[in-house]
């Protein structure tokens, strides 16, 4: 699975960072966020599909491949 | 076979839906909303969209295959009508009714409204492209109401040329949001923008062509913007036997009524962290308590009291605004890193004797978590504070 992050749809809340430290950090000049793993193993997938769930600019999907 | 149904068909109500589904619930899953759209995010309405920046396209909250996926009963453009708690069924206004072996209640709010004819509002993506048609430079726009909403949209209104009056009964807007001080910092980017900030003001009537002030004076507008705070849509559950109270009464579950949650805008809730009840109008909330709805719907055995730290933010000019907790009714402000005049600064505040919120302009993400963390964990506010006056 290959997690996709729309840029410019972030708000910087921070909340993928919450959900899923391993796969989100946030750049620091303006909170927008950052993929540390854009394919994350399997133990992570439960954390980043919180992340899509709860990111309040529904700028995170989890797609095949 | 099991059926759950969840009312209200946007950020809370779809939370909800996947949340279920996401924890295993296979059986009938039927959501109903009155907007005919598919589920649409509302922040950029304000932003983006009035702005003229995004279309409507990019407001979609799932693409269609993700929404497929959720295998729904999907039911848009109708609206819930009426609520059986005893016969567990809920009545639509087309005249049906769909029984339920568990309910979420996700019907948020809608804008207050004031006597007269033709002034805008700003909920709805129509409510949106109405008004970004009648925006352009040399335009007058009168926003009545300088909370988040009005703000924004007056932020906007101004980068496209439009003249703008901003109207607001209080003495400082925002004040009993976020302290005065603070108020005063936001309000001052209004001036610094141009805007004609009129404080102190009360508006009795807003029409087409401009609006009644309480002393009879007449403000002359091309549109009228009215941002003067929103209603539950709680009226579909008279009725009911469900507690409505300025949003449907919940305990720290975010129960209604046996088999009855409520999230989102429309749901008043026990914060056990905070130890209030509150009603929480921002998109975080929406989504964090559609899930836990969900969850606690799904096992009522294992349910976990819904205790979160409010988030939310807000875009004026340039400034990005964020606020953590639970700042109403605080007692003391504080200013933990920047300054107020500057422009980029971090605030925080206290009840009683804990940190119960922050609120950052221009401050880099790690510097707000740990005052995030502070709130979450009840530090109190002269250990945190200590912290401060030490780096
Ligand atoms: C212009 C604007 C800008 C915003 N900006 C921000 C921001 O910057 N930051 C932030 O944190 N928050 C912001 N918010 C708030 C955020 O959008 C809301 O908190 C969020 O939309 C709440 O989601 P909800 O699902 O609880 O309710 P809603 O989004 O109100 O959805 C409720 C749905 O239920 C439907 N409904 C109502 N009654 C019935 C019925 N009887 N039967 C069937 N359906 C019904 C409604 O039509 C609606 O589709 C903004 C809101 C607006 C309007
Ligand atoms: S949760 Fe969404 S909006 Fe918030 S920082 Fe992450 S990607 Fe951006």
């Amino acid at each position: 699975m290959r997690v996709e992050l729309d840029e410019p749809k972030c708000v910087a809340s921070g909340q993928c960072v919450m959900a899923s430290p391993e796969v989100f950090d946030q750049r620091d000049e303006d909170g927008v966020a950052v993929l540390l793993e854009e394919t994350p193993g399997a133990e992570l997938l439960d954390g980043v599909r919180e992340a899509v769930a709860i990111c309040p600019a529904a700028a995170i999907r989890l797609v095949e491949g | 076979m099991t059926r759950y149904v969840i009312v209200g068909g946007s950020a809370a109500g779809l939370a909800a839906a996947e949340t279920l589904r996401r924890e295993g619930y296979d059986g009938t899953l039927t959501l109903i909303g009155d907007e005919s759209r598919p589920p649409y995010d509302r922040p950029p309405l304000s932003k983006q969209v009035l702005a003229g920046e995004w279309d409507a396209d990019r407001l979609r909250l799932r693409t269609p295959a993700d929404l497929d996926a959720l295998g729904l009963d999907l039911r848009l453009g109708v609206a819930a009508a009426g609520l059986d708690t005893a016969g567990r069924t809920v009545r639509l206004a087309d005249g049906t009714s769909v029984a339920y072996d568990g309910l979420v209640v996700a019907t948020g709010v809608r804008p207050r409204r004031l006597p007269g004819e033709g002034a805008h509002v700003l909920r709805s993506l129509d409510d949106a492209l109405a008004l970004r048609g009648r925006l352009a430079a040399g335009r007058h726009l009168v926003v009545v109401g300088a909370g988040f909403l009005g703000a924004e949209a007056a932020a906007v209104a101004r980068g496209l040329g439009a003249r703008v009056t901003l109207l607001e009964p209080a003495p400082v807007p925002l004040a009993h949001a976020v302290g005065e001080a603070v108020g005063r910092v936001l309000s001052r980017a209004h001036l610094e923008h141009g805007v004609d900030l009129r404080t102190g003001v009360t508006v009795v009537e807003a029409g087409a062509g401009g609006v009644r002030l309480a002393d009879g004076t007449v403000v002359e507008a091309d549109e009228v913007l009215v941002a003067a705070g929103s209603l539950p849509n709680t009226e579909w559950l008279d009725g009911s036997g469900l507690t409505v109270e300025d949003g449907v009464v919940c305990d720290a579950y975010c129960r209604a009524a046996p088999g009855v949650y409520a999230a989102g805008d429309v749901a008043r809730w026990h914060n056990p962290l905070f130890g209030v009840a509150m009603r929480i109008e921002h998109r975080t909330n929406a989504a964090e308590q559609g899930m836990a709805a969900a969850r606690n719907l799904l096992r009522p055995e294992a349910s976990k009291p819904f205790a979160p730290v409010p988030y939310f933010w807000s875009d004026q000019y340039d400034m990005k605004i964020q606020a953590y907790g639970y700042l109403r009714g605080h007692d003391e402000v504080g200013v933990a890193d920047g300054d107020l005049s500057s422009g980029r600064f971090l605030a925080v505040y206290r009840t009683g004797d804990h940190v119960s919120g922050a609120l950052a302009v221009g401050m880099p993400p790690k510097a707000i978590r740990s005052w995030r963390q502070a709130i979450t964990t009840r530090t109190p506010w002269h250990d945190a504070m200590g912290a401060v006056s030490v780096n």
